[in-house]
C-alpha cells in the first residue's frame, strides 16, 4: 500500500535543544493517523516541519512519495487546519473556502461551483455569504476543514483543532471529524494532547514524548499493550507503583512495592530478579467487593492479586464513577465503581476487597519517565 | 467617586457643572469664529450688522469672499498638495516601519526604536530649521561645486512636505504597529498553507486586516499636515500653504473672510471625521 | 506545482540559504525606508544643526569651530530670561492643563456611561479637528479690545471703555491650555479606563474617603497616562510659536520666536542653530528628568501612541 506521508529520521534542533529527535513514520493512504503527546513533546514542531513552516535539521519528509526538501509551504500538497482555525476574518465563508483555488488562478465560475459543492458536503450550503463571526464553533471547524479539502490535498494536517471548543461540542466534533474523513477519504494527520480524541478517531496513533515516538500502534494496542511505561501512564488512567522484582519465572513476576505490597505482575519487557520496576494497573481491571465476611477471604490463585482495604471516598461521575480505596499498607487506589455498589449506601470507611488479574498488572523497568 | 458610590448632591452637582463649563470653554472660541463668518461687517467683531454670505461668495472689494480670494484659494491648493504628498509618504513609510519593528529582530533594534520615536520629542520649530539648514547647505554646495541649481532643496512646498513627513511618519508607524501587533500570524501561515506566495499572503490577508489602521493613519496624517504650522513656517517659500497665508492675514487684521475659511475648514474636518467613523465601522465587522 | 522534479539535485543546504536570502531581502526592503527617513530628515540634519551651531564667522566666507554662539546666547541676559520664562510658563501651562483636564478625563472614563460617554469624548476631540490657527483666532476675537469679552464687560458696566485683554501672559496661558488639552485628556481617559471600578469601590469599602482613594488608588494607576500627557503637552507648549506670537503679541518673549528671528529675520543661521540646540537640550533634559522622577520610559508612555 502506498504511503501518503512518510518521515525518515526527522530531527529538529534549536541550538542545544532537540525538539524532534529521529522520528520516522509512515501513514498509509486514506488512514487517520494521530500523534499524541503532552505539550512540549515536539509534536507541534513535527507538524510544522511537515507543513513546511520550519526546516528539518536532518531527515526527510515525503508527501505522496515526493520529497519535500526545498519545497516552500505554499507548494506542498498538504493543507493544515490550524489550532485556532485561522479563518480569515475579513472574508466571508465562501471566500475563505475559495482562497486556495483563487491562488491557483482558477476561473471564477469553477471556483464558485467547487465552493458550492464542498459547502453542501459540510451541510452549510446556504452559509457562503455569512461572515466568519456569524458561525458557531462547530461550523467554523467544518469551514476550516472544507477550506483545505476543496484543494484536494494528499494529506490534511490538523493541529489540535478541537482545543478551543467546550466539552460537549468537542465530543460531538470527534464523531463528525471521523465521518468527514471517511466521506472525503483523505489521509488525516492529527496532533493532540487529548488521548480520548486520538483513541476515538484514529486508525493508528503515535505516542510522542521528549522528541521521540514511544510507540506507534492501533488505539487498542496502546491501551491494552503499552510498550513503554510512558505509554502505560499517559494513555488511559492507571495506578502506578514503584517496586523491586522479588521473583521471576518467564514473564510472571512478583514485585514488592516500596510500601511493602506484594504484587503478581506480568513483565512487558524481560525483567531480572532484583530489578527496579514500575507496575501499572487500570482502574477498570480492579474488581471491588464488599468484604461482608460471607465471601471467601482469599481464594488467591497464582494469577490474581487480592488486597483488603477500606472505602475512603466515592467520586460520583456517572459511568466513570470511582471508588477510592485505602489499602492496609497505605496505598490509595481508584477503582471503577461497580454498578451493584453504586446504588447501595455503601458508607465511607466500609471494609472492601479488591482483586485484579496478574495479566492486567503490567511491569516495566523503572526509570522510564512516566507522566 | 463612582456612580455606585453615593456622594453628596452638592458635590455631584458641582462636578457636573464643572464638566458642562469645560465643554462651553471648548466650544465658545469655535462658535465665535463661525458666527462672525456670517456678519455683514468689515471686521469680525460686534456689533452684529446682519446676516450675509458675502464672506464666502462675495466677488467685489471690499467684500471678497473666500471663493474669490486668489491668495486663499492658492493657499488651499498648496495645502492640499502638501497634505496628499505627506499622507502618502507617511502611510507608506509607516507601514514598512511597522513591519520592521513588529516582524524582525536585528542588532540595535532598541536604538532604532528610540530614533523612530525621536521626532515626537523634537520641537517642530527645530525639525523645521534643521531640515532648512541641511537642505540649503546641500543646495549651496551643489551650486558652488557644479553650478547646479537645486531649486527643490530651497524653501518651498517640497521642503514643507518633507518637514511634516519627518514626524507624521512616526505617528503613522505607531498607529499601524498597534494593529499589526494584534494580527494573528497563523492567518498568514494559513494563506501560505493554502498556496499563497509570501507576497500574496501579505496582500490578500495582512493588508486587508490592517485596512482600518491604514485609513485611520491616513486621515490623521492628512489632518496633521493640513493644520501644521510650526514646522511649515520655517520651510515655507514663496508658495505658502493655507495656514501661513491665514497667519499673515491674522497678524495684519483681516475681514471676516478668515472666519469663512475657518468655517470651510471645520466642514472639511467634519467630513474627514465622518469618513473615519465609517472606516472604523467598516473595520469592526472584519476586525475580530 | 513547479517544485523541482529532482529534489536530490538541489541539495540540502540550498533551500535554507534561499529562504534566508529571501528573508534578508525583505528585511532590506522594510529597513531602507526607515533608514532613509531617520537618517536624511532627522539624524543628519540634527547633527548638521549641531555642527552649524559650533561655527564662528571669522571673516567673509571664513569660519572656525568654537563655542562663541553659545557664549553669546548665555552672555545676553535677554536670551537667558526668555528661555527661563518659556520653560516656566510651559511648565505652568502643563500643570494647569493637567489640573483642568483630570476631572474631565475621570468623568468620561468612570462616571459617564454609554452614549453620553461617547458624546463627551467626541466633543472633547472636536476642537482639535480644527487648525490651531482657527482656535487661536477664536480667542483673539474674544479677548481683543473690540472683542466679545470687552463688550460684555462694558455692557455689564464693569468697565468704562474698551479693555485690551489680548497681548498678556494670561492670554498666552489660556491659549496654550486650550490648544493642548486634547493631548492631556486622551491618554488620561485611556489609563483611567483600564482602572477596575472594583479597586475604587474596595478603597471606599476599606474606609478610605474620596481624597484618600484619589491619592492612593486613582492617581498611582493613572501615572503612565499623566506622564505621557504631561510630556506631550509640555513639548507642545515649549515648541509652540503660533499661540504666544498671536496672543502674546510683540512682548510675548517666547524662545521659539527668538529662533525664528535669528534664522529667518536676521538670517544668522549659526546663532539660530545654537538657539535651536539649546531648546532641544532643555526640552530633552526636562522630559528625561520627568521620566526618571516618575519611573516611566519613553516607549512605555509616548510609544503606546
Amino acid at each position: 500500500m502506498a504511503n501518503d506521508l512518510e518521515c525518515r529520521a526527522l530531527v529538529k534542533s534549536y541550538g542545544a535543544f532537540t525538539a524532534v529527535n529521529g522520528v520516522s513514520l509512515a501513514v498509509p493512504k486514506g488512514s487517520f493517523f494521530s500523534i499524541l503527546g503532552p505539550s512540549g513533546c515536539g509534536k507541534t514542531s513535527l507538524m510544522r516541519m511537515i507543513a513546511g513552516f520550519i526546516e528539518p535539521t536532518a531527515g526527510e519528509i515525503l508527501i505522496g512519495g515526493r520529497s519535500m526538501r526545498g519545497v516552500p509551504p505554499n507548494r506542498r500538497p498538504a493543507n493544515m487546519v490550524f489550532q485556532h482555525l485561522a479563518l480569515f476574518p475579513m472574508m466571508n465563508v465562501a471566500d475563505n473556502i475559495g482562497y486556495g483555488l483563487r491562488r491557483r488562478g482558477m476561473a471564477k465560475a469553477e471556483i464558485a461551483r467547487r465552493v458550492g459543492a464542498v459547502l453542501e458536503r459540510i451541510d452549510l450550503a446556504d452559509s457562503g455569504p455569512k461572515r466568519i463571526d456569524q458561525l458557531s464553533g462547530g461550523q467554523k471547524q467544518r469551514v476550516a476543514i472544507a477550506r483545505c479539502m476543496v484543494l484536494e490535498p494528499t494529506v490534511l494536517l490538523l493541529d489540535e483543532p478541537l482545543g478551543a471548543l467546550d466539552l460537549k461540542l468537542r465530543e460531538h466534533m470527534k464523531v463528525e471529524l471521523k465521518q468527514l474523513q471517511h466521506q472525503f477519504g483523505t489521509t488525516f494527520v492529527y496532533i493532540t494532547h487529548d488521548q480520548s480524541e486520538a483513541l476515538v478517531m484514529s486508525d493508528q496513533v503515535a505516542v510522542m514524548n521528549a522528541g521521540r515516538f514511544e510507540q506507534v500502534g492501533t488505539p487498542e494496542d496502546l491501551y491494552y499493550r503499552p510498550a513503554t511505561p510512558f505509554v502505560a501512564g499517559f494513555v488511559g488512567d492507571s495506578h502506578r507503583w514503584g517496586g523491586r522484582v522479588t521473583a521471576q519465572a518467564g514473564s510472571d513476576l512478583r514485585v514488592a512495592t516500596s510500601a511493602g505490597l506484594a504484587l503478581r505482575a506480568t513483565a512487558v519487557v524481560p525483567l531480572a530478579e532484583g530489578a527496579a520496576a514500575s507496575v501499572f494497573v487500570r482502574p477498570e481491571a480492579i474488581e471491588v467487593r464488599v468484604a461482608d465476611g460471607r465471601s471467601d477471604p482469599a481464594p488467591a490463585s497464582a494469577d490474581v492479586n487480592v488486597f483488603a482495604g477500606r472505602l475512603e471516598s466515592l467520586l460520583f461521575n456517572g459511568a466513570n464513577s470511582r471508588a477510592m480505596i485505602r489499602l492496609e499498607r497505605g496505598d490509595l487506589i481508584g477503582a471503577v465503581l461497580p454498578q451493584n455498589l453504586l446504588g447501595t449506601r455503601l458508607g465511607e470507611g466500609a471494609a472492601v476487597e479488591i482483586r485484579f488479574a496478574a495479566a492486567a498488572t503490567l511491569a516495566f523497568p523503572a526509570g522510564g519517565d512516566a507522566p | 467617586m463612582l456612580p455606585s458610590i453615593p456622594a453628596p448632591r452638592l458635590v455631584t452637582f458641582a462636578y457636573r457643572a464643572y464638566v458642562a463649563l469645560f465643554f462651553v470653554y471648548l466650544a465658545v472660541p469655535l462658535i465665535v469664529v463661525a458666527v462672525f463668518a456670517f456678519n455683514d461687517s468689515l471686521y469680525p467683531s460686534l456689533p452684529w450688522k446682519g446676516f450675509t454670505l458675502d464672506w464666502f461668495f462675495g466677488a467685489s472689494a471690499p467684500k471678497i469672499g473666500l471663493f474669490h480670494d486668489r491668495a486663499i484659494l492658492r493657499g488651499l491648493v498648496n495645502s492640499l498638495l502638501v497634505a496628499f504628498a505627506t499622507t502618502a509618504a507617511s502611510v507608506l513609510v509607516g507601514t514598512t516601519t511597522a513591519f520592521l519593528f513588529e516582524r524582525y529582530d536585528f542588532r540595535f533594534k532598541g536604538v532604532c526604536y528610540m530614533l523612530m520615536l525621536a521626532p515626537l520629542v523634537i520641537p517642530g520649530v527645530i525639525l523645521g530649521i534643521s531640515i532648512l539648514a541641511f537642505s540649503s547647505q546641500i543646495a549651496n554646495a551643489a551650486d558652488d561645486a557644479f553650478g547646479l541649481e537645486l531649486n527643490a532643496l530651497r524653501p518651498g512646498l517640497l521642503l514643507v512636505a518633507l518637514g511634516q513627513f519627518s514626524f507624521i511618519a512616526t505617528i503613522a508607524t505607531l498607529v499601524i504597529s498597534s494593529r499589526l501587533r494584534k494580527f494573528d500570524r497563523s492567518l498568514e501561515e494559513a494563506a501560505l498553507n493554502l498556496g499563497a506566495s509570501p507576497f500574496m499572503a501579505i496582500v490578500t490577508v495582512t493588508l486587508p486586516y490592517l485596512a482600518p489602521a491604514l485609513i485611520g493613519s491616513a486621515l490623521v496624517a492628512f489632518l496633521m499636515s493640513f493644520e501644521n504650522f510650526n514646522t511649515t513656517l520655517m520651510l515655507v517659500g514663496s508658495d505658502a500653504p493655507l495656514t501661513i497665508t491665514m497667519f499673515d492675514r491674522m497678524k495684519q487684521g483681516s475681514t471676516p473672510v478668515l472666519n469663512a475659511v475657518s468655517v470651510f475648514l471645520m466642514l472639511g474636518s467634519a467630513l474627514l471625521g465622518l469618513v473615519s467613523v465609517m472606516a472604523q465601522r467598516g473595520g469592526k465587522g472584519t476586525a475580530e | 506545482m513547479n517544485a523541482p522534479l529532482n529534489p536530490a539535485a538541489s541539495g540540502a543546504a540550498a533551500p535554507r540559504e534561499e529562504g534566508a536570502a529571501a528573508r534578508r531581502l525583505s528585511f532590506i526592503l522594510v529597513f531602507a525606508p526607515f533608514a532613509l527617513w531617520i537618517a536624511l530628515v532627522i539624524l543628519v540634519p540634527q547633527l548638521n544643526l549641531f555642527f552649524l551651531s559650533l561655527r564662528e564667522k571669522v571673516g567673509p566666507q571664513v569660519y572656525a569651530l568654537g563655542p562663541r554662539n553659545y557664549t553669546e546666547l548665555f552672555g545676553e541676559s535677554v536670551y537667558v530670561l526668555t528661555l527661563v520664562r518659556t520653560v516656566v510658563m510651559s511648565l505652568l501651562a502643563t500643570f494647569a492643563t493637567l489640573i483642568i483636564g483630570f476631572p474631565i478625563a475621570y468623568y468620561i472614563a468612570k462616571i459617564a456611561r454609554g452614549r453620553a460617554r461617547t458624546m463627551l469624548f467626541m466633543s472633547c476631540l472636536l476642537p482639535f479637528w480644527v487648525s490651531e490657527l482657527v482656535r487661536v483666532f477664536g480667542w483673539m476675537l474674544i479677548l481683543r479690545e473690540t472683542g466679545l469679552l470687552s463688550r460684555l464687560l462694558q455692557g455689564l458696566g464693569l468697565v468704562d471703555g474698551p479693555v485690551e485683554l489680548l497681548y498678556n501672559d494670561v492670554a498666552v496661558m489660556v491659549g496654550l491650555i486650550y490648544t493642548s488639552m486634547l493631548f492631556m485628556v486622551v491618554p488620561l481617559v485611556s489609563t483611567l479606563d483600564s482602572l477596575d471600578d472594583a479597586l475604587v469601590e474596595a478603597g471606599y469599602d476599606l474606609g478610605g474617603n474620596g481624597f484618600v482613594v484619589l491619592w492612593e488608588i486613582v492617581i498611582p494607576h493613572a501615572k503612565p497616562g499623566i506622564v505621557a500627557g504631561a510630556i506631550i503637552v509640555f513639548m507642545l507648549n515649549l515648541g509652540n510659536y503660533l499661540t504666544p506670537t498671536l496672543l502674546g503679541g510683540k512682548n510675548s518673549q517666547w524662545f521659539t520666536a527668538q529662533i525664528y528671528s535669528q534664522f529667518i529675520t536676521r538670517f544668522n543661521w549659526e546663532s539660530g542653530s545654537a538657539f535651536g540646540f539649546v531648546l532641544l537640550v532643555t526640552s530633552s533634559l526636562i522630559v528625561w528628568l520627568a521620566l526618571r522622577a516618575s519611573g516611566q520610559t519613553l516607549s512605555g508612555t509616548i510609544g503606546k501612541g
